[in-house]
């Protein structure tokens, strides 16, 4: 089979450009899937080996306070395989030279060493020594974004009294890997420190000596999670336990999961599409040039050549073609997967992260670009070899061209020679049509999602920082305070509106749903953090019941005027009934709304307030910091315009890249498939445009018919584009939604041009190079050589 | 020619019926036919009389919608090309059939000698392809792309991958209709030769009245029916044609 293997050689040095074409839609369709498996593997490995090796805890509770004398009992619970206990305290914290107000988290450890969970992997220095009680061990991103190093010192606020803190040591825990403040979205390390102190020390500026105010424990083998959790609460519940949580929903662990959840899909859906687009294409452009070949198939049957000889040589040449593809795709895949490595290593701080390209993911990929190919393969050459040899040479029978309806509805002075040539042309084939049409829908489509994509987010994050969070710095205070600390707060410099809100962790039951939250008491109509309806215009809380997000609800499977029963977690723990009488619309988080007073009310307690939102001018913003350092009751201070800084920053990077990646291989494939499609279509017209040229015509009339055919597929495919970026972009935004945020179905201008842009652009490239092509055409051999 | 009454193709009743667009097209009517094994035949024709579809049933590339073909090999095997199968076709020309097309049909992306190899790639008993070209007096151009050949060079390498499998029997459509006068009897000399060294039967289809006097059977088609056979008492070398 020497001579027959040499032409394939040729042929695909002929067919290079179309060769490349193809093989960038496949490279695009893999690469997709490669980064996002590759990526998945290595953020839920790199976890995965980190909560083993440093004993991640499986449940956490915590408690006002509960004696030490405690621990056996909660030892005996059945199924408690390890348990330990420790004070957490939220403190404030003044790095010198930076002046914005800084929150921390301190965890105590037993004093001078590795607790038993949740052990610290330590980056530098040492744990804090025995017996000291200054010394504290940093996270590693804290210490990073504020360049501190062991023997350092940071100001604390430590329940109300100020302190010194000595950095002994740098380290990361399996419990933060994650570091955003408790009711921040995003880390952001400059303003939030997780730092771990020796027991005794903590317990004793805490006031927690013999006593703790957490729990951390491991379960034994086959023991009942919900059992488990259900004995602790019962045991805690008397020393003010606000409910025993699983890894689900530990902070840290839950954001971890999220993401991956969104990689999972990634890994899932996009390939999915990308994949299947541009196995669509393959086969059809495959066929198509085959379908070129027909006369050449012909010859080599008429010369005794078997079918299943030729069939061979056609699956090798496309064969070529796709492995070149994929292992284009395969290199670029984890190329961009290793570049979003160092993305996530900025938020997910593993101690290592390994990537490695998944073998499943190689062959899955493999796989299916080889059978999209044979496929389209298979079906050209059976369709050219089951004809009679002599048949497949004959030149085709004379198309019935016939005048068609647009033809006939268009003024004929309108369409002009040309535009008759393309009308028929089209109207002859139009499946081969239908299909050129379909392909640069695709991919038209694929550079809407790409655009929706960005545009979404943007719109979801301008939603919930220009409507819902209008504050400019939120106030968390150490334990519920009455209600005319508004008054003091009003004084304050800068401060220009003060709106006070009061939370309590609360767990929502509807029938057999429950979800852990808290409730959330506003003033009447809340300014400074707005309640928006579905048309996003602000609402006022009814004066009864329960207002949720439209999410959460969806979560109970709770319908307005339904009850919902209602166990609080602080204070006389009482449950509750309350009708669910509102629903809002926010993109971020689960909220669960009512008016303060009923809150309080509830709560069996006077006006109380747990915390505070400022409206500041922000010319006295640092006037207003160093004001609020020195009051007492305050555990936090978060900056609103900070928050979002860091959750614009951080999606800026990541979807930015995602989209990015997302918009070249749409482009790319938009490109290969406008490419083949004019080249097919120029091998099938050639004679044609030389007759023309004969005939008198010029270059630029005949260009015209070829180019104007590429117009014409173009703008048709078009607004089919768009139709399916809508329909990819729907169900991108159903499989998206999580607790964590609702991306908006927003569609802007720019999202729409960018998919017509891409594909036109494309066209205009194909275009060019299509002319270029006419000008080497040799007339005198097309018109010689047998049609 | 040497012997009068070995019959290499036989046929009875040969139709064939074509769908060309809305039209139904009567190619051939009724073809009743014998071939001798090493004789040189030229059938005649005006275009649409048949010829090339009588051929290419031969040469089974194509099937008869009724009547029937028989061929008998070298070794006296007899052959039914009409109820044979694709595979038995395809058996049929890869061993015992020789094609040469009008416009040459050469693979464009193949030298001279790779044409001719891509054919004796698969056959049994082959010359080489170098050979081939030599009998056709192309050994000075082996390695050209058909691009880089004359339209009678090209037709001779496409004789020359013909007749380099060493066929029973060598099809020609028209094997002069793309050429020139000089070019055409060229090639018609080639043909002739390796009727008379190789002993091959050949059939040429031709429009072409003068080609005729080269054959030792002359049989004229009309309307996809044999109008006339008539017996040359001379061949006349391809040299001494004129039109």
């Amino acid at each position: 089979m020497l001579t027959l293997d040499r032409k394939l050689h040729r042929d695909l040095w002929r067919l290079k450009g179309q060769a490349l074409a193809i093989a960038v839609v496949i490279a695009g369709g893999v690469m997709t899937l490669i980064l996002a498996v590759t990526t998945l593997e290595a953020l839920t490995g790199s976890r995965d080996r980190f909560y083993a090796s440093h004993h991640f805890a499986e449940v956490f509770a915590d408690v006002k306070r509960a004696p030490a004398g405690l621990m056996p009992r909660l030892q005996g619970i059945e199924g408690v395989n390890r348990i330990e206990s420790r004070v957490r305290a939220a403190v404030r914290l003044a790095v010198p030279g930076f002046a914005d107000p800084v929150r921390g988290l301190l965890v105590s450890i037993p004093d001078g060493r590795q607790p038993t969970l949740n052990r610290l992997k330590l980056l530098a220095g040492a744990l804090p020594a025995s017996g000291r009680d200054d010394q504290v061990v940093v996270s590693d991103a804290f210490a990073e974004a504020h360049d501190l190093a062991p023997g350092d010192t940071l100001e604390a606020i430590i329940d109300g009294r100020q302190t010194r803190l000595r950095l002994s040591g740098i380290a990361l825990s399996p419990e933060h890997l994650y570091q955003a403040a408790p009711t921040d979205l995003m880390p952001d390390y400059r303003r939030y420190a997780v730092m771990w102190m020796n027991e005794r020390a903590l317990a004793n500026a805490y006031d927690m000596e013999g006593a703790f105010n957490s729990l951390t424990l491991t379960l034994q083998a086959g023991a009942r999670q919900e059992d488990v959790i259900d004995a602790l609460d019962l045991t805690l519940a008397r020393y003010g336990g606000t409910g025993a949580q699983t890894r689900h929903d530990q902070q840290s662990h839950r954001f971890l999961e999220e993401e991956l959840a969104q990689q999972r899909l990634m890994a899932g859906v996009l390939p999915a599409i990308f994949l299947s687009v541009s196995a669509f294409l393959l086969n059809v452009v495959m066929g198509r040039i085959i379908q070129t070949q027909r006369e050449q198939l012909a010859v080599l049957k008429a010369f005794g050549y078997r079918d299943r000889e030729l069939a061979r040589h056609y699956a090798l040449l496309a064969g070529a073609i796709v492995l070149a593809g994929w292992a284009l795709g395969v290199t670029l895949g984890a190329w961009a997967a290793s570049g979003m490595a160092g993305l996530y290593r900025e938020y997910f701080r593993f101690p290592e992260m390994v990537f490695r390209v998944p073998a499943w993911a190689l062959a899955l990929s493999l796989g299916v670009v080889v059978l999209a190919a044979l496929a389209g393969t298979w079906q050209a050459v059976w369709r050219a070899v089951s004809r009679p040899p002599a048949e497949a040479m004959r030149p085709p029978a004379p198309a019935r061209f016939r005048q068609g309806w647009l033809e006939r509805a268009l003024p004929a002075a309108l369409l002009g020679h040309e535009g008759r040539i393309i009308l028929r042309n089209l109207a002859r084939h139009p499946a081969k049509a239908g299909l050129s049409v379909a392909g640069i829908a695709l991919s038209c489509g694929l550079l809407m999602v790409g655009a929706y994509q960005l545009d979404a987010v943007e719109a979801m994050l301008d939603q919930q920082y220009r409507q819902v969070l209008r504050m400019d710095v939120e106030l968390t205070f150490i334990d519920a305070t009455p209600a005319r600390a508004v008054g003091e707060l009003r004084h304050q410099p800068g401060v220009m509106a003060v709106e006070p809100w009061r939370r309590v962790p609360a767990t929502l039951i509807h029938g057999h749903r429950e979800v852990r939250t808290s409730l959330l008491g506003l003033e009447p109509m809340p300014r400074l953090r707005q309640l928006l309806d579905a048309d996003g215009h602000a609402r006022g809380l009814p004066e009864e019941g329960l207002t949720l997000t439209r999410h959460l609800a969806g979560e109970l499977e709770a319908r307005i005027g339904d009850t919902l029963e209602v166990a609080i977690m602080e204070g006389q723990r009482r449950r509750v009934d309350l009708p669910l009488v509102a629903l809002v619309d926010e993109p971020l988080g689960t909220g669960a709304y009512l008016r303060r007073e009923s809150l309080n009310a509830l709560m069996g307690e006077g006006p109380a307030i747990s915390g505070a939102w400022l409206l500041v001018d922000s010319q006295r913003m640092s006037e207003l910091n160093a004001a609020l350092w020195t009051m007492p009751g305050v555990a936090a201070i978060g900056l609103l315009a900070e928050a979002e800084r860091g959750i614009r920053d951080y999606l800026d990077e990541t979807l930015m890249m995602v989209a990015l990646i997302f918009v070249t291989v749409a482009g790319s494939i938009a490109f290969g498939v406008v490419y083949n499609n004019a080249r097919i279509a120029f091998a099938e017209r050639a004679r044609e445009m030389a007759t023309l040229q004969v005939l008198g015509y010029t270059r630029a009339e005949v260009s015209r018919i070829l180019l104007g055919e590429i117009a014409l597929l173009t703008l048709v495919a078009i607004p089919l584009g768009w139709a399916i970026g809508i329909a990819f972009a729907r169900l991108l935004n159903q499989a998206f939604s999580s607790d964590l945020y609702r991306i908006p179905l927003v569609f802007t201008p720019q999202a729409f041009g960018i998919a017509a842009g891409g594909v036109l652009g494309a066209s205009l490239l194909v275009g060019l190079l299509v002319v270029r092509r006419l000008g080497r055409l040799d007339r005198i051999r097309v018109l010689k050589a047998v049609e | 020619m040497d012997n009068g009454t070995d019959e290499v193709f036989t046929t009875r009743g040969l139709t064939r019926l074509y769908r060309m667009g809305e039209v139904t097209i009567r190619a051939l009517q009724g073809v009743d036919l014998v071939l001798y094994r090493g004789e040189l035949v030229v059938m005649l024709g005006a275009s649409g009389s048949g010829k090339s579809t009588l051929l290419n049933i031969l040469g089974g590339l194509d099937s008869p919608s009724d009547g029937e073909v028989h061929y008998r090999d070298g070794a006296g095997q007899e052959h039914d090309l009409t109820r044979a199968s694709q595979r038995q076709l395809t058996r049929f020309r890869r061993h015992h059939v020789g094609f040469v097309f009008q416009f040459y049909n050469l693979i464009s992306s193949l030298t001279a000698r790779e044409n001719v190899a891509i054919v004796t790639d698969i056959s049994q008993d082959p010359m080489p392809p170098e050979a081939a070209l030599a009998l056709v007096g192309l050994a000075e151009r082996l390695d050209h792309f058909p691009s880089q050949l004359s339209g009678g060079e090209q037709q001779r390498v496409a004789i020359a991958r013909a007749v380099a499998k060493q066929p029973d029997v060598l099809l020609c459509d028209e094997p002069t209709g793309a050429l020139d006068f000089r070019t055409g009897i060229r090639v018609l000399e080639v043909l002739e030769r390796v009727n008379r060294e190789t002993g091959t039967t050949v059939a040429i289809i031709t429009h072409n009245e003068v080609i005729g006097e080269m054959a030792d059977r002359v049989i004229r088609l009309r309307d996809g029916r044999v109008d006339e056979i008539h017996t040359n008492a001379r061949r006349r070398p391809p040299g001494e044609l004129r039109w």
